[in-house]
């Protein structure tokens, strides 16, 4: 039975409910939540990814289940696209898992069980949404896993502020399946049944198969957090506790592009380029937006949300690439911008986590989350701080971490766009290309910021100088959860040829076809080859080496010509003879010239002393204009209609009959 | 007896149940009241076992049987019961003048012939001419759950409207079938026994029966 990838990926997601329901268990439930089901959900997750892996290289597999209701059972199916995000799913959550066993660790025992039952509830249900095959399977799990996350989301839900996000976020995700399931609706179309495969089979008008596409690009761009509905994001991360962080950035916003993919590509079929062009738009302004949000924000947990904004966006691009590639007819191409689109799908699930589980020791340490109070965090805990780097420098970007290869494909795959007939789209395509050039650059200053700010320097308030408040380092539980995603950056980055390759049989068994046998051929474990060995390569483990020579030379010279020679003295102190932590730049100051160039982007509250001003203090509020323009008319316009319709509730029993009254009158004129 | 002599009976027995209607909406002591809707239940019993002679269709007899018992004998005794318990003999209040209501009711019935007449046109059935008169009873009981402020009288404009369809039931297809009468049935009493029980926690409450009290139960 564990030979078959589906059955195992059904028997881990059965046993994630198992551990969930045993958690209630209320015999010594704590110890049974810290010692045995976080660290089992774990070993399940790895056996999931391992489940994954093999079903990528595997045909299809189908099984229906004896549940669900009368003549509708539940149908499901791996393929190897799901295999692919089952591996992603399990492989991240094992990592987040362990931490979790940390982090949770000094919860009291009631609160620790409920956090254990809503999590790997959410984990089960996410493996659901990746294994069904029909409409009705998948809108249950969705629907679980959106209210499961909801209520890891306001755990701690006696602050007002972290309800309202919690409510945000709901509100966001209802809306979303509100527009996928119309969009299931649609591809159904009246016929059949809601199986994937007769979804698969139905044929559309194109003009039925726009508004079937529009209805889910909008349903799982709401759960994805691309622009305009990427509102709750930012709320809801950094309310919900850090490693449901973890999860809910890392995966829960890639069981959104799964669904993008799995219902854009697969199932309503025949991609046109105008629907990529609507991708790419959409993904140009959520990757730009959110990067410059980042940068601006000095809560810790809202800039990495800003920044998984900024990441489905990279996402999307690629995603809306591959559409117009694959809708004027260059199936290869297209396939290439599918591969950077999911490779970096998996990218910022891991370095994602990772940095997620890091701002989540620096909270559980300090008990600080505004960056502009942290600073010199780097002696009190120096292992977080390591593994803060590598996720630093993946996010960035850098080789040769992961981050790098996937966006280096997407680049890769922009610069195929000589190939297409269109003028337009041709000459947009590198565009977009810079678009992304430049988030890239945006996002290594926002992590020089926040590393240069958190973890160098001095402590800035003097309540939190040395030693860092009541805790040290991050616990063992902690870092071997840090360790396993800071591993997998390392493995992406270094070996992305086999991924390359795995992503291939994804793309083949979604489009039909593969990369080019050049880039097929020339791809081993040492060069990368996108397209052919004559137009671009890239080796990690080179540059790897590279790196590592020059820096050990460096050290060695240093060593050899420097030591001993360092004379101490006091600097140049600017004419200022007593310098205290409080004149470090801030992490607002670090943003100043972004914040001037993209100034009108911005909408700020600035709040600058007065000269007379004994204590000084300058507060800087950056404030998302999508509230203005968007979101608050809409829910100004939504109040006012329910202030309307509530005339209708007059509290009077007579007044209701009369209702129904006049309704049955209405119905027997018009009616008979 | 030839079939136009039950015909004829079947009309006037109708007639009967339009009159007890107005008298009803008319009508302002609870005790008159359920005295009425006895009456009522009883016209209602006679006409389904004058149909259920005339058409040779034994369930009918039943359902007469059982609408027998319920509504001229139990639900009269359990509201009898209710008003003793709650003291609420006399008092009605009305929220539109009764003379006003029943120019209203006037109209009612007149639109309720105007509807029935295509529709008893294409009817086969003996009784089709009694289908107006049903659906008046209909109407008009459910004007008098609006116009009436008090629990104890709107939940008899319910049973009386119940009645009404059991009538059109009858007049226009010859009844409905007897598990669908049995499931109405057995509804409307545990519906009676629900009321009244919500009857005496709305006077716990509120000290009354008078449901403008309820309107202080509105979410603002």
């Amino acid at each position: 039975m564990a030979s078959s990838p589906l059955a195992g990926s059904l028997l881990v997601a059965v046993g994630w409910l198992a551990v969930a329901v045993l958690g209630l268990v209320p015999t010594n439930n704590a110890f049974f939540a810290r010692r045995i089901a976080f660290p089992l959900g774990a070993a399940a997750g790895v056996a999931l990814a391992a489940f994954g892996l093999q079903a990528v290289w595997l045909p299809p597999q189908i099984l229906t289940l004896p549940l669900g209701l009368p003549d509708l059972p539940f149908h499901l199916r791996v393929d190897p696209l799901a295999g692919f995000f089952l591996m992603l799913l399990g492989s991240v959550s094992a990592g987040i898992s362990v931490y979790a066993a940390g982090y949770f660790g000094n919860e009291p025992s009631g609160r620790l069980t409920l956090i254990s039952l809503q999590y790997h509830v959410f984990l089960a249900s996410m493996a659901f949404v990746l294994l069904a095959d029909d409409a009705y399977l998948f809108m249950v799990a969705w629907e679980t896993m959106a209210l499961s996350s909801y209520f890891l989301v306001i755990t701690d839900h006696q602050q007002p502020a972290i309800r309202s996000a919690g409510f945000l976020y709901l509100l966001i995700a209802h809306l979303g399946a509100i527009a996928i399931l119309l969009c299931f609706g649609v591809l159904h179309g009246g016929r059949g049944d809601y199986t994937f495969d007769a979804l698969r089979a139905a044929q559309l008008q194109p003009a039925w198969a726009t508004v079937a596409f529009l209805l889910a690009f909008f349903g799982f761009g709401a759960k994805a957090g691309m622009l305009p509905l990427h509102a709750w994001l930012p709320e809801a991360h950094p309310a919900a506790p850090s490693p449901v962080s973890a999860l809910m950035s890392g995966i829960m916003l890639k069981t959104a592009i799964y669904g993008m993919v799995r219902v854009i590509f697969d199932l309503i079929g025949n991609l046109r380029w105008e629907w990529g062009m609507v991708v790419l738009t959409v993904g140009a302004a959520t990757t730009l937006f959110g990067v410059l949000y980042a940068l601006m924000q000095h809560d810790l947990k809202r800039l990495l949300a800003y920044h998984s904004v900024e990441n489905i966006g990279i996402i999307l691009l690629g995603l809306g690439m591959s559409m117009v590639f694959i809708g004027f007819g260059h199936a290869a191409a297209g396939v290439l911008a599918l591969i950077a689109a999911l490779y970096h799908t998996l990218n910022h699930a891991v370095f994602k986590g990772l940095l997620f589980l890091g701002a989540g020791s620096i909270l559980h340490a300090t008990g600080l989350r505004n960056l502009n109070d942290m600073g010199g965090l780097i002696r009190g805990m120096p292992r977080t701080a390591f593994y803060f780097l590598i996720g630093a420098l993946a996010i960035s970007a850098l080789p040769p971490l992961n981050g790098f290869v996937s966006e280096w494909l997407t680049f890769q795959a922009a610069l195929q766009a000589t190939i297409l007939q269109h003028g337009v789209v041709r000459s947009l395509l590198p565009l977009f290309a810079a678009t992304l050039a430049l988030a890239g650059a945006l996002t290594a200053m926002c992590f020089v910021k926040v590393y240069g700010i958190a973890f160098l320097g001095q402590a800035r308030e003097p309540a939190h100088r040395t030693p860092v408040p009541h805790a040290g380092d991050a616990g063992r539980m902690e870092r071997y959860g840090m360790a396993w995603l800071a591993a997998g950056c390392f493995v992406l980055g270094l070996f992305p040829s086999s991924f390359l390759l795995m992503l291939n049989r994804v793309g083949v068994s979604l489009t039909g076809q593969g990369l080019s046998e050049e880039a097929l051929a020339g791809s081993g474990w040492l060069w990368l080859v996108p397209t052919s060995a004559g137009q671009a390569s890239y080796s990690p483990v080179i540059f790897l080496v590279v790196i590592a020579a020059a820096t050990l030379l460096t050290f060695l010279l240093v060593r050899r010509f420097y030591h001993g020679r360092v004379r101490f003295a006091a600097p140049w102190d600017c004419g200022y003879p007593e310098q205290t932590s409080r004149m470090q730049d801030t992490a607002d100051a670090f943003g100043q010239p972004i914040r001037h160039v993209f100034g009108p982007l911005y909408r700020m509250d600035r709040r600058l002393p007065g000269p007379e001003d004994a204590e000084p203090r300058y507060s800087l509020k950056v404030e998302d204009r999508h509230w203005y323009w968007l979101y608050l008319p809409v829910a100004r316009a939504a109040e006012f209609v329910s202030s309307k319709i509530a005339l209708l509730q007059q509290g009077r029993i007579s007044i209701y009959l009369l209702y129904s009254f006049i309704t049955l009158i209405a119905l027997l004129v018009f009616v008979r | 007896m030839g079939i136009t002599l039950l015909a004829e009976l079947v009309n006037v027995l109708a007639a009967f149940l339009l009159l007890l209607a107005f008298a009803m909406l008319s009508q302002r002591r609870v005790l008159t009241l359920i005295k009425l809707l006895a009456w009522q239940g009883a016209a209602l019993a006679a006409s389904t076992g004058i149909v259920a002679w005339s058409t040779g269709q034994t369930h009918l007899y039943y359902s007469a049987l059982i609408t027998v018992l319920l509504k001229v004998i139990l639900i009269p005794w359990v509201l009898h019961r209710l008003i003793d318990r709650l003291f609420v003999r006399w008092d009605i209040e009305t929220l539109i003048n009764i003379p006003t209501t029943m120019l209203i009711g006037i109209g009612l019935v007149i639109f309720a012939f105007a509807l029935a007449t295509p529709i008893s046109q294409m009817a086969t059935t003996l009784t089709r001419s009694t289908l107006g008169i049903a659906l008046a009873s209909v109407l008009l009981s459910f004007l008098m759950m609006i116009v009436r402020q008090k629990a104890v009288p709107q939940v008899i404009g319910f049973l009386a409207m119940e009645n009404g369809l059991f009538f059109a039931a009858t007049s226009a297809t010859y009844g409905m079938p007897l598990v669908v009468e049995l499931g109405v049935a057995l509804d409307v009493l545990v519906g009676t026994f629900i009321f009244g029980i919500f009857f005496f926690h709305i006077r716990e409450r509120f000290d009354s029966l008078d449901i403008r009290h309820m309107e202080k139960l509105k979410e603002d």
